[in-house]
């Protein structure tokens, strides 16, 4: 099992929702986040003070999948977030050690499936 | 009941093309329709306050923001029910504060016209939002750092030592400023200077915030709640300013106008600067300009005519901007621009009531500019340095006695989880 660290476009998420679907994958994690790559910061400026942030907004999906969906979910993603601009996001790959669903105590790849 | 019909007639008159022609003959009770509803429009101006401060702190004390303006709807409506009102509105034979003629609600009539000022019970009703919004106004400059309960006790005793007396002055027909001949229609030197000056003693006795003396960043954890509150300020204005005509009369139909323009004028002033200054024309910056335009009217609404409003409007919007700035060279914290807005758009805003009154608009302006237009900008120099010298001292003192006993400012720990987990023990938002 290998869990999917995916950081994309904000505007991207709907288009990775749709890809990762047609793979008949089910059960993700998404969560609104702050991060910092090459892309260029923010400036705020409120009432004249400036806030100058290095970080941009991104969303993170987080999904587990069994070893042989690994490269077709992270094409999928990747063909879907892209736009080939700086700020595109990045892709990790994080072995995992188990799962559990906590409904019934189902471990391992029954437990994602 | 028919005279009930006709006075509803006559307030949505108001806002048609024959209200300059009806206003001359109204009776009363339309005067009275337009002042009852005027205080329920200023009233809202203390929650739509509560909105425009709450969205511009962190997140961690926007509940302890919103409840400085709340508070003061509890506080200051029964201590000006109980004292306040005799102090600004009772027989000033001195012309600096009123007698105990009118506590607890004594000496005051339901049946006398609002005009008719200290003994009418809708007139100590209208006066009472005014009250009541005039503290929570410095609030916005003690934000995010001061004990809830020092806070409390500090708008108690500076509304009866500050508001009612500087009340009397300039509103009790035996007030000393009044009889000068100063010009303040609805309370640029009560309401705006003196809570704007009050605002500038408050933040050098309490100092800074220590995120910024750490150089953390402050972001306003709501700008959109801060936009719905300054829209609704606008709305309430119009009662501050058109009710204090205390009638339904051309007088007050040129305050509507002159409100609504230069709350207009203060948003692109405002705007205009700071795009220039910055590039950007902000959310925040067409909020607070339409602010700043609404104080500087708010002196001379009755007495400006409606393009001398726009001017009035561009000027204070413009010169808020750059009094914003102010803070940062002379280094005290005044969190949300309580100086910048208030003290400097009233300043200026009392000072130009007298540049741009106009028989045109009042024909009470005849009197004052009797002795020349000069000298009526001289009368409105001496008053607004009365009001801000007064206000200054003793907003100074008041504090730093409280500070003397006990402390006004919240420690360093609480201070830094935020006032509203450590203060009321709630938060704004919660994860669920």
């Amino acid at each position: 099992m290998m869990k999917i660290e995916a950081m994309i476009r904000p505007q991207k998420l709907e288009a990775v929702l749709e890809a990762v679907h047609e793979l008949q994958l089910t059960g993700m994690t998404v969560t609104e986040v702050r991060g910092m790559g090459r892309q260029r910061g923010i400036t705020y400026t409120y009432r004249g003070s400036q806030y100058t942030t290095p970080l941009s907004h991104k969303v993170k999906i987080e999904l587990v999948v069994n070893d042989e969906m690994v490269e077709d979910a992270v094409r999928a993603i990747q063909e879907a977030a892209g736009t080939g601009e700086v700020g595109d996001g990045k892709i990790f790959l994080v072995p995992v050690a188990d799962a559990i669903r906590i409904r019934n105590g189902e471990r391992g790849e029954p437990a994602i499936s | 009941m028919k005279q009930v019909r006709w006075a509803l007639t006559g307030a949505l008159l108001f806002f048609g093309p024959m209200a300059r022609a009806q206003g001359a003959d109204a009776p009363p009770t339309a005067d009275l329709v337009w002042v009852a509803l005027s205080a329920v429009l200023v009233l809202l101006m203390t929650p739509a306050l509560a909105m425009f401060y709450g969205g511009m702190v962190r997140r961690i004390n926007v509940l302890s923001t919103m409840m400085h303006s709340f508070i003061a709807m509890g506080v200051i409506s029964i201590l000006w029910l109980a004292l306040g009102y005799s102090l600004a509105f009772g027989t000033a034979g001195s012309g600096w504060i009123g007698d105990f003629s009118r506590t607890m609600g004594n000496g005051i009539s339901t049946s006398e016209p609002a005009a008719s000022g200290g003994s009418s019970a809708l007139f100590m009703l209208f006066q009472m939002m005014f009250a009541i919004i005039t503290p929570a106004l410095i609030s916005g400059a003690i934000a995010e750092r001061m004990k809830f309960g020092s806070y409390v006790a500090f708008i108690a005793l500076w509304s009866l030592v500050v508001y009612s007396p500087v009340a009397c002055w300039v509103w009790n027909p035996d007030g000393w400023l009044l009889k000068h001949g100063a010009l303040d229609f609805a309370g640029g030197t009560v309401v705006h200077l003196a809570s704007g000056v009050a605002a500038l003693a408050a933040a050098i006795v309490l100092g800074k915030r220590r995120a910024l003396i750490h150089r953390e960043p402050i972001p306003p954890n709501n700008l959109t709640m801060t936009l719905v509150g300054a829209g609704l300020l606008w709305f309430g204005w119009i009662g501050f300013n058109a009710g204090s005509a205390l009638a339904m009369n051309g007088v007050a139909v040129n305050a509507f106008i002159s409100t609504h323009m230069a709350a207009a004028a203060g948003m692109i002033g405002w705007l205009v600067v700071e795009r220039i200054k910055t590039g950007k024309a902000t959310a925040l910056g067409a909020a607070s300009g339409l602010v700043g335009g609404l104080v500087g009217i708010t002196p001379g609404a009755g007495f400006v005519a409606p393009v001398g409003a726009v001017a009035v409007g561009l000027l204070t919007g413009a010169a808020c901007y750059l009094a914003i700035g102010l803070k940062n060279k002379l280094g005290y914290d005044d969190s949300l621009d309580v100086v910048g807005v208030h003290g400097a758009g009233g300043l200026l805003g009392a000072v130009l009531t007298g540049v741009f009154a106009s028989e045109a608009a009042n024909p009470a302006v005849k009197d004052a500019l009797a002795g020349g237009r000069m000298e009526l900008v001289v009368k409105q120099v001496v008053a607004v340095g009365a009001v801000g010298v007064y206000s200054f001292v003793v907003t100074m003192g008041l504090l730093l006695a409280l500070k003397a006993m006990g402390g006004i400012r919240a420690n360093a720990e609480q201070e830094d989880a935020g006032l509203d987990e450590t203060m009321h023990g709630e938060a704004g938002y919660n994860l669920y």
